[in-house]
């Protein structure tokens, strides 16, 4: 492998553009569904156990996309941009995610619980800022151009918030050793064990406590009903005296702390993460907002959901290498024969 | 206003959002700058490097404070920056001269500089046709394409397998791949032909990254991450840029140096890229090049005037695949080696900036852009790791300040009684599509 990249440096050395380094080896999330695999497809592929530990494993890994999709779907609903950079602000809530864990846990030793409540808080909060700054640096002056203006922003945000963490915090991956281990054995048969670990139930209960405290968010405070105004109109929410900057700048630091939760489990569950693993889950994340139907939360939780069941018994029963292939053909396909998604509104087209 | 507020609260409210400003870039870079992770040998260890912190947070709120008292003046945020700079609107005469130079510049070229120099054209060039290509695609038709990578992967791998398997020339795999290139744009057209603005840009990416995983995957057929090696150096049609005896040098009379293929590559690329700025300039005054620019202003008022949408999406995205794929086969036989690695999404996104920042539809802008770009990555060759840092701050700048692109312009192909240019910002550029 040291010899293929070596050569592939020389080679497009003349190159002036810097190639992203797009890992030659596969990424960790994959050596993790490796492991968890354990038995090859042909000895239990067809086994229902094999089935059901696969389920478990897609539920856990959709919960962590759907809290990451919940950012992309307020943002579009509420500016109607796609915040490209959401992928990214994922990736730094991660960082930051395993910087404050590692911190706590020097200071405060073995109240692994606390240190854990504590790490959430400080990422949610410094995650948050991230967001939003990133909306007013890049997409509030821009807000009234047209439509490619704030699309190419977020990308130039999204290059610019991958090299800094890169460059902040070197290229390398960063790997932290499991801290939540063990777990119930559901089933067990000579050759095959489904698990279903202590860290996959927190994943899932967190995720669904937040899904209930959203829900309670947009359907029953104030700031839920600024948010849905100013989806419907914004204009006319601004002459009914929502504040306008204000609630798009909370809808940012909102799915900046979803995203920083997100980080955390992630870390938590695949135990290494790097500077480029908000790229493909925010691809990903942004699938199962617009399977679900972008704008709307439960759709966007359940199009996480069903990404992740779907890369998952993808990734068991066919290749694991064209799994992202999978993810992206689903994109595409729901895009052309179902553009509201799921649960989402059509949209109008007015003349 | 100005002489309303008294120095002192002048000065008071600056301390006041410079601190403000301060403490958001505290709270910004105290975790990731401030501690940086290192694997030791008992796991990840923590290095404090609170002096960088500070020193960020120093120059932030000095330069918020000298912003806002010196530039900014004490009300609002007068982005100013570049009012200065002429809009190409009122100087239309400035791209036909600018135009003009740069094509001299260009030709004559390798008679005076060296061999870094004539490389580096070499390269410009290259993302110079990229970015005329997509701005058929973006700029001409308004579809937001992020995956024009994929095409010229096409376009690459094209040629690369077809000297490989079969030892065909690359005067006959030119045209080849370019029409293997077309035809994957109107593969990938066809599903995207209901999709609009931000959708079809997210569903352009997707389908850049597939062919992307499947180059890296299929091993057999691509080699995979190893890429193809070896791929055979264009000759003089027919003749080899070799030391021999029937090599270019010793069939004109001349001394051999390596100069000459690199010189020939140079002219190569650069009729490449005139033959299509030259279509480009053609198209936009048939009814073809009518159409995608009627459906870039407004599809819907255009689909009204009957005019074949399906139609005019598919040859965009062919056409423009086409450059691209072309582009491509000429990258191929350029380097002599590629992999999957030369194609990711990156580079899309350098292309559509190239487009976007040159001013989207403008011929001149594009290529003033990719030489400001990829001559600005040359000319930071020394800081390597802050040079994507600073194009993707760039991209944000540019954008916030000049959303419309360096040289905004648009001058209308058919006009009723006089010539007038248009400046770009008057029109509703993607509203059309969404």
């Amino acid at each position: 492998m040291a010899r293929v990249r070596a050569c592939a440096r020389r080679c497009i050395g003349t190159t002036a553009v810097p190639a992203l380094p797009v890992r030659l080896q596969r990424p960790a999330k994959e050596q993790r569904q490796f492991r968890a695999r354990r038995v090859p497809a042909n000895v239990s592929g067809n086994s229902m156990e094999y089935f059901i530990q696969q389920l478990i494993n897609g539920v856990t890994l959709g919960s962590i996309y759907g809290l990451i999709a919940i950012g992309y779907t307020m943002v579009y609903g509420i500016i109607g941009m796609i915040n490209f950079a959401h992928g990214d602000i994922f990736m730094i809530g991660a960082f930051i995610a395993l910087i404050a864990f590692l911190v706590l846990s020097a200071v405060a030793g073995g109240a692994l619980v606390l240190v854990l409540f504590v790490t959430l808080l400080v990422a949610m909060l410094l995650t948050s800022v991230y967001g939003w700054t990133v909306e007013r640096v890049a997409y509030r002056p821009l807000r009234q151009s047209f439509r490619l203006a704030p699309l190419i922003t977020a990308i130039g945000m999204s290059i610019f918030l991958q090299n800094y963490v890169q460059i902040a915090q070197g290229a390398r991956v960063k790997p932290l050793p499991p801290q939540i281990e063990g777990g119930f054995i559901l089933m067990e048969t000579e050759t095959f064990a489904v698990n279903l670990s202590y860290i996959q139930i927190l994943i899932v209960v967190l995720t669904v406590g937040l899904m209930i405290g959203f829900t309670f968010l947009i359907q029953g405070t104030a700031l839920g009903r600024a948010q849905r105004a100013c989806e419907q109109d914004k204009k006319m929410a601004a002459l009914l005296g929502v504040n306008i900057d204000r609630t798009v700048s909370i809808t940012f630091v909102l799915g900046a702390a979803l995203a920083a939760v997100a980080g955390l489990m992630f870390l938590l569950y695949y135990g290494v993460i790097d500077f480029f693993i908000g790229f493909l889950a925010g691809i990903k994340a942004f699938t199962a907002a617009v399977l679900g139907g972008i704008g709307s939360l439960p759709g966007a939780m359940l199009g996480g959901l069903l990404i992740g069941l779907i890369e998952t018994f993808w990734s068991a029963y066919f290749s694991i290498e064209y799994k992202d292939v999978a993810a992206f053909s689903i994109l595409a396909i729901v895009l052309i024969f179902l553009p509201s998604g799921l649960l989402g509104r059509p949209e109008i087209e007015k003349v | 206003m100005v002489n309303a507020m008294g120095w002192g609260e002048r000065l008071q409210a600056a301390l006041k959002e410079a601190g403000i400003a301060a403490l958001i870039t505290f709270a910004l870079i105290c975790v990731i700058i401030g501690l940086k992770t290192d694997i030791g040998p008992d796991g990840l260890e923590i290095t404090q490097r609170w002096d960088l912190v500070a020193s960020g947070v120093a120059i932030v709120f000095v330069g918020r404070l000298l912003l806002r008292l010196v530039v900014w003046g004490p009300e609002g945020q007068g982005r100013g920056l570049f009012s200065s700079i002429p809009k190409a609107r009122e100087m239309p005469w400035l791209g036909k001269v600018l135009g003009v130079a740069l094509l001299a510049i260009a030709i004559t070229l390798p008679f005076y500089s060296g061999r870094y120099v004539v490389d580096l054209g070499i390269l410009v060039l290259t993302y110079v046709m990229l970015g005329w290509g997509l701005n058929i695609v973006v700029g001409l038709a308004g579809l937001l394409d992020l995956g024009y990578v994929a095409f010229y992967a096409v376009g690459a791998y094209s040629y690369a397998l077809l000297a490989h398997y079969f030892g065909w020339s690359f005067w006959l795999c030119l045209p080849l791949a370019g029409i293997l290139a077309g035809f994957w744009g109107i593969i990938l057209g066809f599903p995207v032909l209901r999709l609009r603005g931000d959708y079809l840009a997210i569903v352009t990416l997707a389908f850049g990254e597939i062919i992307r995983v499947v180059l890296l995957n299929w091993y057999q057929f691509t080699g995979g991450p190893d890429g193809i090696s070896g791929i055979p150096r264009p000759s003089f049609f027919g003749i080899p840029f070799s030391r021999g005896e029937d090599g270019f040098a010793a069939t004109f009379g001349l001394d051999f140096t390596s100069m000459h293929r690199i010189i020939f590559l140079y002219y190569l690329i650069l009729i490449l890229a005139l033959i299509t700025n030259a279509v480009t300039l053609r198209l936009r005054r048939l009814p073809l090049g009518r159409a995608w620019e009627a459906m870039r202003e407004d599809e819907i008022a255009c689909r009204s005037l009957g005019i074949s949408t399906t139609n005019t999406k598919l040859s965009a995205f062919a056409i423009g695949a086409m450059f691209g794929g072309i582009a491509g086969s000429f990258f191929a036989t350029r380097q002599g080696f590629i992999s999957p690695e030369s194609f990711v999404f990156m580079e899309s996104a350098l292309i559509l900036s190239i487009v976007v920042l040159g001013g989207l539809g403008s011929q001149i802008g594009v290529a003033i852009a990719a030489i400001v770009m990829i001559g600005g990555f040359e000319v930071f060759r020394e800081l390597e790791q802050y040079r994507m840092l600073i194009f993707g701050a760039l991209l944000v700048f540019i954008m916030v300040n000049r959303p419309r692109g360096l040289m905004a312009r648009r001058e209308p192909s058919i006009v009723l009684k006089e010539r007038k240019a248009i400046g770009a910002d008057l029109v509703a550029q993607g509203e059309g599509h969404r």
